[in-house]
């Protein structure tokens, strides 16, 4: 009784002095959970505040960064996708211009060394680059974004708050929105959950089936835990790439439609899939692994061993990988506040 | 006439005034703190002023052509001293465009006062900076030389014509960047200064006049023929043409102490 009665005091007092100080936000802070790697990106020389999280949010969302007004990132960005683009084969930006590329979803990028399908963006900070001024995307330039933000009344004192001076440069504005994107962490799935032996992580014998035939058929490149083992490689897709994909960057014709090897992580959310986002559903892609590979010069080896195309995978193993990719869906992630879209300032 | 010879003398006590000054200066001069230098860098073509547009010029193949573009990038600059000590200079990065006439002349502030005998500077931006992340100042990609879509900076453009170029509107494009193997452009040239070297006081701002020679993109190692080659974006070609470069696009004029 009278330790319960002490400790009601004690959470009333506290809560008291919580309010006095005027602190309802907790500051910001990056966690590396316990299942991931270290990260790549560390957040050197940008140490996430909430101030700079809060300015790369609203820039995330913010259409006075695109030429007519009309797009944001979240535009090709959808939380809900897992911040890819829900039913776009390729990207959709200003003057309904289509890109060439299927956009890709966005999380867990402090643990990528390289950016794009093709991997030739290197750093997180300049990843958003590429989005103001390709034509096809935001069809900007910096000049003209850091004017139009200096233009804005609220933004300078957001500059402030995040980085101590009203100053608007490119830096700043890459730096903020990479506090906003490196901290999208995507680590809270049924698979996750399984991995740290957590409540809600139990796996159904199909989910066990499908994740031992996931090791074995597909780990080799979307390598546990992120799912990715970030190199480039053809799976297959085309006989004739029309994309070069990897070989842009090196020049190497051995890269010739290469790409990216995706993370798995949410792929149930993110259709449609592979860079040019030819395939709409993942039934489609297991079918693609099993019987739809095509003996392009640079397949991967692994897609064609002892003379046979792609991975010999019947109905049901197709079936109860599909399963487990399912539990590789981060439903705290897709709803998690911090990142929802804004109203326009 | 009194007023006149009033003036004279007046004008005579400035004068003794401003040597004197000159001479205090002098007396005091230590070698202790940091000075400035400048930086003058005067493009030409072989022995041709570089005009854009319009000089009409000849590359050693013997191939005809114009330049309507032409910036470099440099960066790491570091005076050396006759025991061999070295002095770099923190966050010197430059980038120069012969069409604006502000990059020209730059100043180099934060040299630690001594006598210099020669310098050191990368053409181009050093790899760990290429790859650090959003930069501000002279690397800000706002300023462009710089490619979004396979991240890194340009370190030197050449654009122009020639008649000899097969592609569209006889064009050159020649854009030299790249920090990994094995197309790593990043090249260190070292400038040995004529007698006297560079004096940096903490009260003095000598100058150095560099000449840029942009006929050396296309002769040095390898005579470049406009009808094989007349443009790229970093890859081997790019090679081809920083090791051309390193060879001797910059050499020093002579440098105002
Ligand atoms: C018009 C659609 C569109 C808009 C608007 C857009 N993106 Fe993208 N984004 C894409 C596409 C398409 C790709 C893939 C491009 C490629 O691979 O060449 C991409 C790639 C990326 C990547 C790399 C992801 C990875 O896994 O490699 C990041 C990060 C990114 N975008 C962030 C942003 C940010 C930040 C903004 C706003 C400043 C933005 N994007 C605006 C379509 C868009
Ligand atoms: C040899 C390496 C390799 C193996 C093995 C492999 N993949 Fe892939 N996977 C890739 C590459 C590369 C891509 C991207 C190809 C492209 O876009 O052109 C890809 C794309 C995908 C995508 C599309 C993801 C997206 O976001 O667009 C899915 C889903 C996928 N793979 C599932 C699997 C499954 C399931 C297996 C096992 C049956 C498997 N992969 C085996 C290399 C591989």
């Amino acid at each position: 009784m009278v330790i319960s009665l002490l400790t009601c005091w004690l959470v009333i007092t506290v809560g008291c002095k919580k309010n006095d100080n005027e602190a309802p936000q907790t500051a910001i802070r990056f966690v590396v959970p316990s299942n991931f790697p270290t990260p790549v990106y560390q957040f050197t020389n940008n140490t996430v505040s909430n101030a700079g999280f809060d300015l790369g949010h609203r820039l995330f969302y913010e259409n006075a960064l695109s030429i007519d007004n009309s797009t944001n990132c979240g535009s090709c960005h959808q939380q809900f996708a897992a911040f890819a683009n829900l039913d776009h084969q390729v990207s959709h930006g200003v003057n309904n211009c289509f890109g060439t590329r299927n956009s890709p979803p966005l999380f867990n990028l402090a643990w990528q060394q390289n950016f794009m399908w093709d991997g030739g963006v290197h750093h997180i900070e300049l990843s958003a680059l590429n989005a103001f001024v390709n034509p096809c995307e935001m069809a900007n330039t910096l000049d003209n974004v850091v004017k139009t933000l200096n233009n804005k009344p609220s933004y300078p004192q957001l500059f402030i708050s995040a980085f101590g001076s009203s100053e608007i440069n490119s830096q700043r504005i890459f730096k903020a929105l990479a506090q906003f994107t490196g901290m999208m962490v995507s680590a809270n799935s049924k698979y996750d959950k399984y991995s740290r032996k957590q409540n809600g992580g139990e796996f159904t014998n199909d989910e066990l089936a499908g994740y031992a035939l996931f090791k074995q058929k597909c780990s080799s490149c979307h390598t546990e835990p992120l799912f990715t083992d970030n190199s480039f490689k053809s799976n297959g897709l085309e006989l004739n790439p029309k994309d070069a994909g990897r070989e842009i960057i090196t020049l190497a014709s051995a890269d010739f439609g290469a790409f990216r090897v995706p993370t798995l992580r949410n792929v149930a959310l993110t259709s449609p899939y592979m860079h040019n986002g030819s395939l709409s559903t993942l039934a489609q892609v297991l079918n693609h692994y099993n019987s739809g590979v095509k003996n392009h010069i640079n397949l991967d080896a692994k897609l064609k061993q002892n003379g046979v195309l792609g991975i010999p995978l019947s109905a049901t193993e197709q079936q109860k990988i599909i399963t487990f990719l399912n539990t590789l869906t981060d439903n705290e992630f897709i709803h998690d506040p911090k990142f929802a879209e804004l109203p326009p300032l | 006439m009194k007023s006149i010879s009033i003036f004279k003398s007046l004008t005579c006590v400035a004068l003794i005034c401003i040597i004197a000054s000159c001479k205090k200066n002098n007396n005091e001069e230590t070698l202790a703190g940091q000075g400035k230098v400048n930086l003058e860098f005067e493009n030409k073509v072989g022995d041709q002023e570089l005009e854009l547009n319009t000089g009409a010029y000849t590359n050693a193949n013997g191939d005809d052509f114009k330049i309507t573009t032409f910036k470099y990038r440099i960066s790491n600059i570091t005076f050396n001293k006759a025991d061999g000590s070295k002095n770099l200079i923190p966050e010197s990065y430059l980038l120069i465009d012969a069409a604006d006439e502000k990059t020209t002349l730059q100043t180099i502030e934060h040299v630690p006062a001594g006598d210099y005998v020669s310098m050191d500077f990368v053409i181009g931006v050093d790899s760990v900076r290429n790859f650090a992340g959003a930069q501000t100042g002279a690397l800000d990609p706002a300023k462009g030389m710089y490619w979004s879509w396979n991240t890194g900076y340009i370190f030197v453009m050449l654009e122009g014509s020639s008649s000899k170029s097969t592609q569209a509107d006889n064009k050159l494009a020649f854009h030299v960047g790249g920090a990994k193997a094995p197309n790593n452009t990043v090249r260190k040239v070292t400038l040995p200064f004529t007698a006297g070297g560079l004096r940096v006081r903490s009260n003095s701002q000598p100058e150095i006049h560099l000449l840029v020679d942009a006929a050396y993109l296309f002769k040095g190692t390898t005579n470049i023929n406009f009808a094989t080659l007349s443009g790229f974006h970093g890859g081997s070609d790019a090679v081809t043409i920083a090791n051309n470069y390193a060879t001797g696009m910059f050499k020093l004029d002579h440098i105002h102490n």
